[in-house]
């Protein structure tokens, strides 16, 4: 049952060098720069979201997430959440407004699988970039690289699953949409808020707090093919595809930031609505399930990450 | 460069890091896969090695996989390792090392 939660509002990244990434997420990838703010943290958004910004990189010694955070219908179901999260026994810590330029006050929390989320109702809406809110041309003309048109998802490694898929269902309203299941062993989660496949998903994982991938939605396969030919233009580091997942169904391409961050940029794939039962994989069906071709799991996408 | 244990040898440029080099196409010889390959941007700590022998310069590694009292013994990520002199090495993060992760959690 929805419980307010809204959408993937942000995501923290840490890199070994911001310019070097803004290169990436801005040039390549596409995303907008939108703001400095005075930690000298890069704010920047696809050009289709409404809300200031999307993604933050943070340069630091060491590569990985800081934080997700899901944007939330009003104040009073922050409260109210940050009250369920407090009961349901997690770490929360409130963050005030302005912490994150133009970002009102966000609600901080642990989970079992070693990730911090954030809560949040209210950050500036700018609207989409480039283009009038009254009247809206079909897209701008100035856009970069893959034109990436929105921060998706991110797919997150970590020890106990079942413990963050429990936390986000039951306390956060979000629904199992698919998994990957060894008998009655939970190897991997996908889970939405809206009707979207996913907006978070889980992999099993030996240690805690482990990113795979931030993702970033693109308009069509072709769109995706455009992003592998520019990958190669720039001799980005490449991870696999163009191809598409079993799981979700999506058409992707993987590749590494220049601090070994992984980055998606993905197309189509299936939707979520709240009464469909959850689809799942069989452990054994795996390499079709990540790779609906080669139908083969590479040791990479299992055991690289930040 | 000579990776101890494997015993593969491989030629790479000044301007080329270490999985490039290893990756160099060679007429008539098999592909070396001796370091793992994972994120080449000094991020996952997959191709960890520690150099034996040789002269090299580095760009920016992760702290978690790297840290400084490491770097000083020789130890770094093949990724960001641009060899300046012939190079011994030996790998650190063995191929089984990454196999399989998600078994683990089984065990536990």
């Amino acid at each position: 049952m929805r419980k307010g939660v809204m959408r993937p509002g942000h995501v923290q990244i840490r890199v070994l060098d911001i310019e070097e990434a803004l290169v990436h997420y801005r040039d390549r990838l596409g995303l907008i720069e939108v703001n400095r703010d005075s930690q000298g943290r890069a704010y920047l958004k696809g050009w289709t979201e409404v809300d200031a910004f999307s993604v933050v990189l943070r340069q630091a010694d060491e590569p990985g997430m800081d934080f997700m955070g899901f944007k939330v219908t009003t104040l009073d179901v922050l409260e109210s959440l940050k009250q369920e999260l407090i009961d349901y026994g997690q770490n929360v810590e409130v963050i005030p407004a302005g912490e994150l330029d133009g970002c009102g006050e966000r609600v901080r929390f642990d989970s079992p699988t070693g990730h911090y989320f954030e809560l949040y109702a209210e950050k500036d809406q700018t609207g989409k970039w480039g283009l009038n809110a009254r009247n809206p041309e079909a897209w701008p003309e100035e856009l970069k690289g893959m034109k990436a048109t929105r921060f998706d998802h991110c797919l997150l490694y970590g020890d106990d699953i079942d413990g963050t898929v429990d936390l986000l269902q039951n306390v956060l309203g979000f629904q199992l949409a698919e998994q990957v299941v060894d008998g009655d062993f939970r190897v991997a989660a996908f889970l939405t808020v809206s009707m979207k496949a996913h907006d978070i998903a889980f992999v099993r994982h030996e240690e805690k707090g482990k990113f795979h991938h931030a993702s970033f939605y693109l308009e069509s396969w072709e769109s995706v093919l455009r992003a592998a030919d520019l990958i190669s233009m720039h001799d980005i580091s490449l991870d696999i595809g163009p191809t598409r997942h079993g799981l979700t169904h999506g058409q992707t391409i993987y590749f590494f930031d220049p601090s070994g961050n992984r980055t998606e940029v993905f197309a189509g794939g299936d939707y979520t609505y709240p009464d469909h039962p959850v689809v799942t994989w069989d452990a054994e069906q795996i390499g079709k399930a990540i790779f609906y071709h080669d139908r083969e799991l590479n040791e990479r996408f299992l055991g690289v990450v930040t | 460069m000579t990776v101890i244990g494997s015993g593969d040898e491989f030629g790479c440029g000044e301007a080329q890091h270490l999985l490039e080099g290893m990756r160099n196409f060679r007429l008539g010889l098999p592909m070396i896969d001796a370091i793992p390959i994972g994120c080449r941007g000094g991020g996952c700590g997959i191709c960890r090695i520690r150099v034996l022998e040789g002269e090299y310069e580095t760009s920016k590694m992760s702290r978690k996989h790297v840290p400084e009292e490491d770097e000083a013994r020789g130890i770094a990520l093949a990724c960001r390792v641009y060899p300046r002199s012939a190079l011994s090495i030996e790998v650190l993060s063995l191929p089984d090392k990454i196999q399989s992760r998600i078994n683990k959690g089984r065990e536990s």
